[in-house]
């Protein structure tokens, strides 16, 4: 074996980290410095005249006022309070939702797809390479309550006999259906994709072992599939889940009430609101500690899984 | 023979066995899941094609198709018809503007970071290797208002919000992308092609151009077809970072979808759609020729499929 020249190793040892480092360093001024940015207009002040905001660029300087006060708002029964258990609300029913609709749909592309898989799989992949605001849109249109030109959808009911008018689904107690099926529309892809990989990974031997083993169909589902694929539906659930928390325009876009706002909206108006910035980057570092969980979650249970596939 | 004919008769005749098989267990034989994943399919896309049937409508209205024309169309493109408001030409020409400027600069940083990431073994790659998966999951919300923060505070001498702040924003969130797919690939060549190279005389840097760079090429040209889609479809960050002049088309249907508008919001959306959905085309073909050629077995599309982190 030929022993590489010094000169050789000692420009291979610094060659592939110099590769990486400017990409690093775009992560790091445009990716992790814009959190210190968060943080220093958060516990700074604002400005009296402009009521611009003047962020604290010194963590010694930082001055906790408007955090704790937003923490208390969001502790006690403040008006982020509010928007924070609707959020927690509408995302535990959209992401229950995705799953119950979302595992039948995984689990027969992987089983039983066929000759029909890689069809099935381009239907099922086009929506996540659409914008979600076009696809937010065609519900929109569809929705519609306009008593002279109705949405299908208001047609189809005012043609039974339940219905005399049409329904105006972004507002009244309806509104916060209407928004909970944005969401689940708009963010399922996201959780079928996941989920189907991890379905159809599932060595089809052990399904076989289980079935010479005497389980039922319906046992060999509760007692090998499903736990196998556990995995995929915990990493489907985090990977709708994030978005969700941070979403504001599927409110706006399907409903646009007072009442169908979310945390994202509240952050989303404070931000753009001159004087209120400090709160709107308190709200932002409470909301981003949150996810912080459900991220960290994600990112190591994937990378544990990566791990095991190369094994 | 009569044993089987024994049995039929005691259960009763072929078709009624079948559905009380169904009846135990509906989920046993696939009827009942294929049904439900068609369903599936049909409700994710349909509301998509009557938008798009809506672009072509021939009546003014967004909610009744009353004909076909490409009236609306013409308000897009034809600065003559009666239709017509530059604004929609505006946030098309400003979309694919910032998709075409961030595709080759998301594209070179994220192939050199992911060779760098892959090849390096050293101890600040399992920290660079979190820092980059970080951004696939932070709430785009929370990216755009750091963004925003840190353009209109800290580096408000040289970033102006517009054009500029977008491109570095975009540039942001689809560096991650661009890793994901090339590192996959970078997996399944190994190093051994460009240890062979080196042994037999060639710099690190010669093996990476005349080696790697040419065997990593399918990924290279697929991640910057998924960047294009990426950015194209953005909405939350390009919305962050512009203040006048800057609308993109989600902007667009973000402030039009709820007033009273026309078709031609819907022909936007037809075009970013089409536009977006060519350029994913074209990321799996690649991917489908180059695994052709390797001879490996299965489709792009399942790969595709298999696209995560």
């Amino acid at each position: 074996m030929p022993t590489p020249t010094g000169d050789v190793v000692g420009q291979r040892r610094w060659y592939y980290p110099a590769l990486a480092v400017p990409g690093l360093g775009w992560l790091i001024v445009l990716f992790l410095m814009p959190f210190f940015a968060i943080a220093a207009v958060a516990f700074g002040g604002v400005d009296a005249i402009f009521a611009a905001p003047a962020p604290a660029w010194n963590p010694l300087e930082w001055d906790f006022a408007t955090f704790g006060s937003v923490l208390r708002e969001l502790t006690g029964g403040g008006a982020a309070r509010i928007y924070f258990n609707r959020t927690i609300v509408y995302v535990a029913i959209s992401v229950s939702a995705c799953v119950l609709i979302g595992y039948p749909v995984a689990y027969y592309t992987a089983r039983h797809g066929g000759r029909l898989k890689v069809l099935l799989l381009s239907l099922m992949i086009a929506p996540f390479w659409m914008s979600y605001l076009m696809r937010m849109l065609a519900w929109v249109n569809l929705l519609a309550d306009r008593p002279d030109e109705p949405g299908l959808i208001n047609r189809i009911l005012t043609a039974t006999p339940f219905f005399q008018e049409p329904v105006n689904w972004a507002a009244g107690d309806v509104a916060h259906l209407t928004v909970i099926l944005g969401l689940v529309y708009g963010y399922i892809p996201f959780f079928i994709l996941p989920l189907y990989a991890s379905l159809d990974r599932i060595d089809g031997s052990q399904l076989e072992a289980a079935r010479d083993l005497g389980g039922a169909p319906r046992s060999t589902f509760w007692r090998v599939t499903l736990p196998l694929s556990r995995q995929g539906i915990l990493a489907g659930v985090v990977i709708v889940m994030l978005p969700m928390f941070g979403d504001y325009y599927t409110p706006d876009l399907m409903s646009a009430q007072n009442k169908t706002r979310m945390i994202g909206n509240r952050i989303n108006e404070l931000i753009h609101t001159s004087g209120k910035s400090p709160q709107g980057a308190s709200l932002t570092l409470l909301l981003s500690g949150f996810v912080a969980i459900l991220m960290i979650y994600y990112l190591v249970s994937v990378s544990r899984a990566a791990k095991e596939a190369r094994q | 023979m009569t044993a089987r004919t024994a049995t039929v008769e005691a259960v009763g005749s072929p078709k009624a066995v079948r559905i009380r098989t169904f009846l135990a267990n509906p989920w046993g034989k696939p009827r009942f899941l294929a049904g439900f994943a068609w369903l599936y399919i049909l409700w994710s896309l349909a509301p998509v094609i009557i938008a798009v049937q809506i672009s072509f409508n021939a009546g003014r209205s967004r909610s009744i198709f009353q004909g076909f024309s490409l009236q609306w169309y013409q308000g897009i493109f034809d600065s003559t018809s009666e239709n017509f408001d530059a604004s929609l030409l505006e946030a098309l020409g400003q979309s694919l503007k910032l998709a075409i400027i961030t595709m080759p600069i998301a594209t070179i940083l994220g192939v050199t970071l992911a060779i760098g990431l892959a090849r390096w073994r050293g101890r600040g790659s399992g920290a660079g290797n979190t820092l980059m998966l970080f951004p696939l999951v932070t709430p785009e919300l929370v990216m755009g208002t750091g963004l925003f923060l840190i353009f209109t505070n800290l580096f408000d001498g040289f970033v102006k919000l517009g054009t500029f702040a977008q491109v570095l924003g975009l540039v942001t969130f689809s560096i991650s992308y661009v890793v994901i797919v090339t590192r996959g690939r970078l997996f399944a060549i190994g190093r051994e092609t460009e240890e062979a190279a080196m042994d037999l005389g060639a710099s690190p840097a010669g093996a990476m151009f005349r080696v790697l760079i040419p065997l990593l090429a399918p990924a290279i040209f697929s991640s910057a077809f998924i960047v294009f889609a990426i950015t194209i479809d953005d909405f939350v960050i390009s919305q962050f970072l512009c203040i006048a002049g800057c609308q993109t088309i989600p902007m667009k249907i973000y402030a039009a979808a709820r007033n009273a508008g026309n078709p031609s919001l819907n022909g936007l959306a037809t075009i970013m759609m089409l536009t977006s959905l060519v350029a994913v085309v074209c990321a799996v073909l690649i991917l489908r020729r180059s695994n052709r050629k390797q001879g490996k077995s299965g489709s792009a599309v399942e790969d595709f499929a298999r696209f995560e982190i």
